[in-house]
């Protein structure tokens, strides 16, 4: 079994959120990175899962400047047993996806893993992208995922439920809550990927279709109106008269 | 012109048909070319209304395989009307469906994609600028397409949809469609309440409840308003609720009219799934908690008192109305 993990990196939710002064470039001073939640809980857990299982290879890679290279090595600690990083800045979800394919392209990989979606950009798109130039089928949402020899069963979350299906590999995936358990690195996963190889590999050329014109923050919100508890027909009042939601 | 992918899961449309069908005319009318949609499958039923919300013409690949979605053959199809019809704009909804064809036909239409848009676009057919929000709610963006194709995916309640329009007749549209390579065994739905997602008034509460034997007080709010009911992660994860009633960073993002937070202290990773609501009401016993800053109305109180009371209200409020 050969297995895709792509790992994106993210500023922390709790980050805060600002840019330059043009609004043209996202401001990374003080902000925390961690690896993307769905690609580290869910998509790399399960893959260590089913290597674990039937054997083969876990590959983790992301396309991102060498500063990303930490992240990279807790996806090894985790249980991936190689990386690679695709060496460009991440620009956009069809860049990334360009670069992922033409790497996976002469790879041969039974299963491509990706996250439901990046939580910066929350674009969903990055997976799909990739299907469509590997020419493979693509499952997004996926929350549970079983093989059974070159079959895959699956679950996705559609709106208000789940379908059931089958598909033969390979196969590119999303994965979302429910496809495996959040694993810590545990020391002996941290030195391990200190020796684990991580290969570097040079972009492929991509002319951008989509350009960024600017960032701006939302709005502050006007600041919450308080309502006497005593007084609720007054709240239903606002919600119908001032804010029109009822 | 403007082609719009109108989705009919299980043959039946929803609300992200006629809210996309909407967006797409608009966008039309702004490129002052006709607005077409497009439905997939044999089992479609009432296409025409599409009509009604602003396409112009409304056709059908009827095709039995593109009745239960497989990325590949549903790219394929709506790629190749594409081609044949020579959109310039391919207009789908921002939900399990779209996320999964959008990227697919961007790739094979060497077009460009913005994702999960929320607002009308400003250009011109040679450049079309289009906002969304990011980084959980905290920034907007905003895009310049410049490809030839320009591929759009609308978020779940970002326009209402209108119908104004009349019925048009619909038409058969045949394509060359490859074969299914995923089997769909199984639909599972949960009947009763609109989905999570498409909900535009949501109800939710979080650990304050002290215990899911209290949670008769929240689904009688609901009930009164027509809510759909969601929860914090920790309530979700003791298993006082349903895994898919879990809203945040985690669990599922929604953007309904009215969220009614009660009992739910606001952290930021709880933030980042409803934020984006259009209006938020706060209900928390204390005056500190976090939420009250990211809420337009607030109630400081105990949720035991507070919530009979809001229920009554609305019930009052309903019978005079
Ligand atoms: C990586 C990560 C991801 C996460 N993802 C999510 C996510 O997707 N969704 C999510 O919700 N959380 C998520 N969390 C957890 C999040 O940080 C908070 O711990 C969680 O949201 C708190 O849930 P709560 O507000 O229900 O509980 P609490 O924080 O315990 O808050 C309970 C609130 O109820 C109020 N209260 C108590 N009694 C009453 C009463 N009688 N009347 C009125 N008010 C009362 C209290 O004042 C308090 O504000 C995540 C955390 C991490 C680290
Ligand atoms: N820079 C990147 N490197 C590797 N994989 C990525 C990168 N960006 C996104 N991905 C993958 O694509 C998924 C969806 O991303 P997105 O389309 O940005 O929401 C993520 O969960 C990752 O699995």
């Amino acid at each position: 079994m050969k297995i895709l993990v792509c790992i994106s990196q993210t500023p922390d939710t709790t980050a805060k959120i600002s840019f330059n002064a043009e609004g043209t470039e996202f401001n990374n001073a003080g902000v925390q990175f961690i690896m993307n939640p769905y690609d580290e809980w869910y998509a790399l857990v399960r893959a260590c899962e089913l290597r674990e299982s039937l054997g083969g290879t876990v590959v983790a890679l992301n396309v991102g400047p060498a500063a990303n290279e930490t992240t990279i090595r807790k996806a090894l600690a985790i249980g991936a047993d190689e990386a690679v990083r695709i060496d460009a800045d991440p620009k956009s979800a069809a860049f990334v996806a360009k670069q992922i394919a033409e790497y996976a392209k002469s790879q041969n990989f039974d299963l491509v893993f990706f996250g439901k979606e990046t939580i910066d950009y929350n674009g969903s798109e990055v997976g799909a992208m990739v299907a469509e130039h590997l020419d493979l089928p693509y499952v997004s949402y996926a929350c549970k995922l079983e093989l059974n020899g070159n079959t895959a069963t699956l679950e996705r979350d559609i709106e208000g439920g789940v379908e059931v299906l089958e598909v033969d590999l390979p196969l590119c995936l999303s994965a979302a809550k429910g496809m495996a358990e959040q694993r810590i690195p545990n020391m002996r996963g941290i030195m391990m990927a200190r020796t684990k190889p991580l290969n570097v590999v040079p972009p492929a050329s991509f002319e951008e279709p989509v350009k960024t014109v600017k960032f701006t923050l939302p709005p502050a919100k006007a600041g919450v109106k308080l309502v006497d508890p005593e007084n609720m027909d007054e709240l239903v009042r606002l919600l119908h008269e001032e804010a029109k939601v009822i | 012109m403007v082609l719009v992918y109108a989705e009919s899961p299980k043959g039946q449309f929803k609300k992200a048909a006629f809210e996309a069908v909407t967006y797409g005319k608009k966008v039309a009318g702004l490129l002052g070319v006709p607005c077409v949609a497009i439905t997939l499958g044999t089992n479609v039923s009432g296409a025409g209304e599409l009509g009604r919300y602003g396409a112009a013409r409304v056709l059908n690949i009827a095709d039995a395989g593109l009745n239960q979605l497989d990325s590949q053959s549903a790219t394929a199809a709506l790629a190749a009307a594409a081609q044949q019809l020579g959109a310039g704009v391919l207009i789908l909804a921002h939900n399990s469906t779209g996320k999964t064809l959008a990227g697919r036909l961007a790739v094979r239409l060497n077009a460009g994609l913005v994702s999960g848009v929320n607002g009308l676009p400003e250009g011109n057919g040679s450049e079309l600028r289009v906002k969304k929000s990011v980084f959980s709610g905290k920034a907007v963006v905003e895009y310049a397409l410049t490809s030839t194709v320009k591929v759009l995916s609308l978020m779940g309640n970002a326009v209402r949809p209108e119908s104004t329009g009349e019925p048009v007749a619909v038409e058969t549209l045949t394509v060359e469609v490859p074969a299914n390579r995923i089997r769909v065994k199984e639909v599972k739905t949960i009947e009763g309440r609109v989905p999570l997602p498409e909900a535009e008034t949501v109800v939710s509460a979080g650990r304050g409840m002290k215990d899911p034997a209290n949670w008769g007080i929240v689904e009688e709010l609901a009930e009164v308003i027509g809510a759909t009911t969601a929860c914090s992660r920790p309530v979700a994860d003791s298993h006082w609720r349903p895994h898919h009633e879990h809203v945040g960073q985690t669990g599922i993002a929604i953007r309904p009219n009215l969220y009614i937070a009660i009992g739910i202290s606001g952290a930021i990773q709880h933030l980042a799934g409803v934020n984006n609501s259009k209006v938020i009401v706060v209900i928390n016993k204390d005056a500190e908690a976090p939420f009250f800053k990211a809420a337009d109305y607030g109630v400081v109180g105990d949720l035991f008192e507070v919530v009979p009371r809001l229920t009554a209200a609305f019930q009052r409020f309903k019978a005079s109305n």
